[in-house]
């Protein structure tokens, strides 16, 4: 058996064979430290030692990539539960309904029912009068639309003064009708102009006399028969999803 | 030479045609990019067509509207008009239109770009009001109207925004409630009288008013801080004494003496509207926002009658238009820019039909004194309205809207700053309706009979009616 004395250095040229592989298994230090034999002499009996077949190789990169590409956007919500859309529609209308209470309750019933100094009225710039606490909601709405809210809320009803805000979309009617026989939240997503929509929709209930007196002698209401309590209408709130 | 030359005319035979090209195309590409980028030359070589009648004026202003690589900036639009669509309470505004619950409309008009309806430069398609849609876009989304509204059963589907019916954006003088609300009003007010200027009572409370420098009392000759000679002569000097500017403390320098680019104060012989401008911002900023300055808004040369498309007085073709054309220097006479000054330019039908009607007539008994102030209709009472306005520091005042296109189209914007003052809303209606009659200037009746007034009163009564049956059966209370 001839013994070849060669030393094998790493170099860029260093081609893939035997001798080489993964986990250094062919790095060897000069012979002369070792004093081991070089040459064709392996640990493993001469087979060529590889991490992954190309073939397993490929296909554990591509079913990376697509999960990847697949997953990754709902990393950041499976990583770390924050606010959902529900949270998040809940906590803007619990503001909206604190505003509207406040407005009708401080200003328009004190002032008008009880201090009785001004009124309130549906065409309020021309009467110098108060906006009406449903006017008042939307005229909020429309300046949070101006500033750039990406979300977007209005009243609507089934009963409506103004055919404007007699529901529009599929949701809105069966929202409206869902929380006209129980009085709950109505949660469901929806799709408007090729948009994804999270919509939420809120009983809006008569908790004053006054909303009663006026919509029930109201020319234009389709409904003369509420009541103090009753669900008149629903505030529909829409977050866009992504 | 000679031979080099031919020996390329062998082998490129083309070569005459190929530089013949080459030298027109650079010559024609760098008169173009002059053209496009240089500011004294005339853009309109790039017009596809002819201006609108509201944007002829600037259209060397390409960039107003264009953008690079960007199409048509709304912004554009927003800048000049933006302000009296707020005011306006737009029906169709973009809060419509953005809302999702309206998706399904948007798809059908892009009503978020003002140029969906409102093309420019394209004469072949533009009717009333600038708009370049065809006369049915309202049927696209009301096509149900008459199902909950019976009195439009059998109405043509392009009549929509006919004379005192519906405008897609100013509809303050025709919505319903208002209708209703000023039915039965006859076609004269027991008072007709328009509101009384009120700049004196609040010059105080304005808070940009230089009051150090010129305090709020009255000047004589002795305290005019021009030294004499008057280049104006002394006519100018008893003009400026006699007037509210000499009695409201406002001397010579307060408008001669301007602070130059170095900051320097030097005597300016003719002050520009800027100077105006320093106190009577409101009624400048009308008037660059209106046909007569908006070439001065967008720092071109003056407006001149010769280059209106209105039939103007050949002696007045080279007026230039300014604060002082209308007013007149150191007078600065209200009456005079009301009548006669509009009429020194404007040569059209109605302009001369004017002083044969009744409204003028009206016009000499308040200047004779036989009608108190407020009485007479000038051109001024009509086209440069008296409205109700807040300063920047919240001051209100009456102002003298000089933008005088903020009433006139559409001509119903006119019903309630204008014509409400002395006649009723139906009657006013009517005869902004009636084309031969504004032609006349008003000389005669309405011949117009808008159903309008008509058909909010059947829907009420059929309201009322449905009401009270349905109260009637549901007797809870």
């Amino acid at each position: 058996m001839s013994i070849k004395k060669t030393l094998v250095v790493r170099s860029a040229e260093t081609v893939a064979n035997e001798t080489d592989g993964f986990f250094r298994q062919a790095r060897r230090r000069p012979a002369a430290v070792w004093g081991i034999r070089q040459g064709t002499a392996t640990t493993h009996g001469g087979k060529r030692r590889r991490f992954m077949s190309s073939f397993w190789r490929n296909g554990l990169l591509v079913t990376l990539s697509l999960a990847a590409t697949v997953l990754g956007p709902a990393m950041p919500a499976l990583a770390a539960p924050g606010w959902d859309y529900k949270d998040v529609a809940d906590a803007l209308h619990i503001v909206m309904e604190a505003d509207r209470t406040v407005y009708t309750r401080m200003i328009v019933n004190r002032l008008q029912n009880e201090e009785k100094v001004i009124k309130a009225s549906e065409e309020w710039k021309d009467d110098k009068a108060l906006m009406l606490p449903a006017q008042m909601f939307r005229a909020s709405a429309d300046l949070a639309a101006e500033k750039g809210a990406n979300f977007s809320y209005s009243l609507i009803s089934l009963w409506p003064v103004n055919r404007q805000n007699a529901p529009k979309t599929p949701v809105e009617k069966e929202g409206l009708e869902a929380i006209a026989k129980n009085g709950q939240p109505f949660y469901k997503e929806e799709t408007l102009g090729g948009k994804k929509y999270f919509t939420a929709l809120y009983p809006d209930k008569a908790v004053a006399k006054a909303c009663v007196v006026c919509h029930n002698d109201h020319k234009n209401s389709p409904r003369h028969d509420f009541k103090v309590g009753d669900v008149m209408g629903g505030v529909v709130l829409r977050l866009p999803m992504k | 030479m000679d031979r080099i030359v031919v020996a390329i005319w062998k082998k490129h035979k083309l070569i005459g045609a190929w530089s013949f090209f080459l030298v027109a195309s650079i010559a024609v590409s760098t008169y173009a990019a002059t053209a496009l980028f240089g500011e004294q030359f005339d853009k309109s070589l790039f017009l596809p067509g002819p201006s609108s009648a509201g944007h002829y004026q600037i259209e060397q202003r390409c960039e107003l509207c264009h953008q690079a690589f960007g199409g048509i900036k709304q912004q554009g639009c927003v800048d000049c008009h933006g302000q009296e669509l707020k005011e306006a309470s737009d029906s169709h505004g973009l809060k419509k239109f953005r809302d999702p619950r309206n998706a399904d409309s948007l798809q059908k008009i892009d009503a978020l770009n003002c140029v969906t309806c409102h093309g420019e430069h394209d004469p072949g398609r533009t009717r009333k009001m600038g708009v370049t849609l065809a006369a049915d876009f309202c049927v696209y989304c009301h096509r149900d109207v008459a199902k909950d509204r019976p009195t439009h059963r059998g109405l043509a589907f392009d009549t929509c925004a006919a004379g005192g019916c519906h405008k897609y954006h100013d509809n303050r003088a025709l919505h319903e409630d208002f209708l209703l609300k000023h039915a039965h009003e006859p076609a004269r007010l027991p008072r007709a009288e328009l509101p009384a200027r009120n700049f004196r009572e609040v010059i105080g409370e304005i808070s940009g008013y230089p009051r150090e420098r010129y305090p709020l009392k009255a000047l004589a000759q002795a305290d005019a801080d021009a030294k004499p000679p008057l280049k104006a002569g002394q006519a100018a000097m008893s003009d400026w004494l006699a007037t509210s500017h000499a009695k409201a403390g406002v001397n010579c320098s307060a408008c001669h003496l301007q602070k130059g680019a170095a900051g320097r104060t030097a005597w300016v012989e003719h002050p520009s509207h800027a100077v105006c401008g320093t106190c009577h911002d409101a009624e400048v900023q009308g008037f660059l926002g209106g046909r007569h300055g908006m070439r001065l808004a967008q720092k071109l040369e003056p407006m001149r009658p010769a280059m209106a498309r209105l039939p103007m007085r050949d002696k007045a073709h080279d007026k230039t238009l300014g604060c002082t054309t209308c007013h007149g220097a150191h007078r600065f006479d209200t009456r005079r820019a009301a009548v006669e000054s509009c009429l020194g330019c404007h040569d059209d039908r109605h302009s001369r039909a004017y002083k044969k009607s009744a409204h003028y007539a009206l016009w000499q008994k308040e200047l004779n004194g036989e009608l108190p102030p407020g009485s007479g209709v000038s051109c001024a009472t009509c086209h440069l309205p008296r409205i109700e306005y807040r300063t920047a520091d919240d001051v209100k005042r009456i102002l003298v809207q000089h933008n005088q296109n903020d009433t006139l189209r559409p001509n119903e914007k006119m019903i309630r700053p204008v014509c409400m003052n002395c006649h009723g809303l139906e009657f006013s209606i009517n005869a902004l309706a009636d084309p031969g009659l504004i032609a006349r200037n008003f000389q005669g009746r309405p011949g117009a009979r808008v159903g309008s007034m008509e058909m909010a009163g059947q829907a009420d009564a059929r309201a009322q009616a449905q009401l009270q049956a349905k109260q009637g059966s549901t007797e809870v209370r």
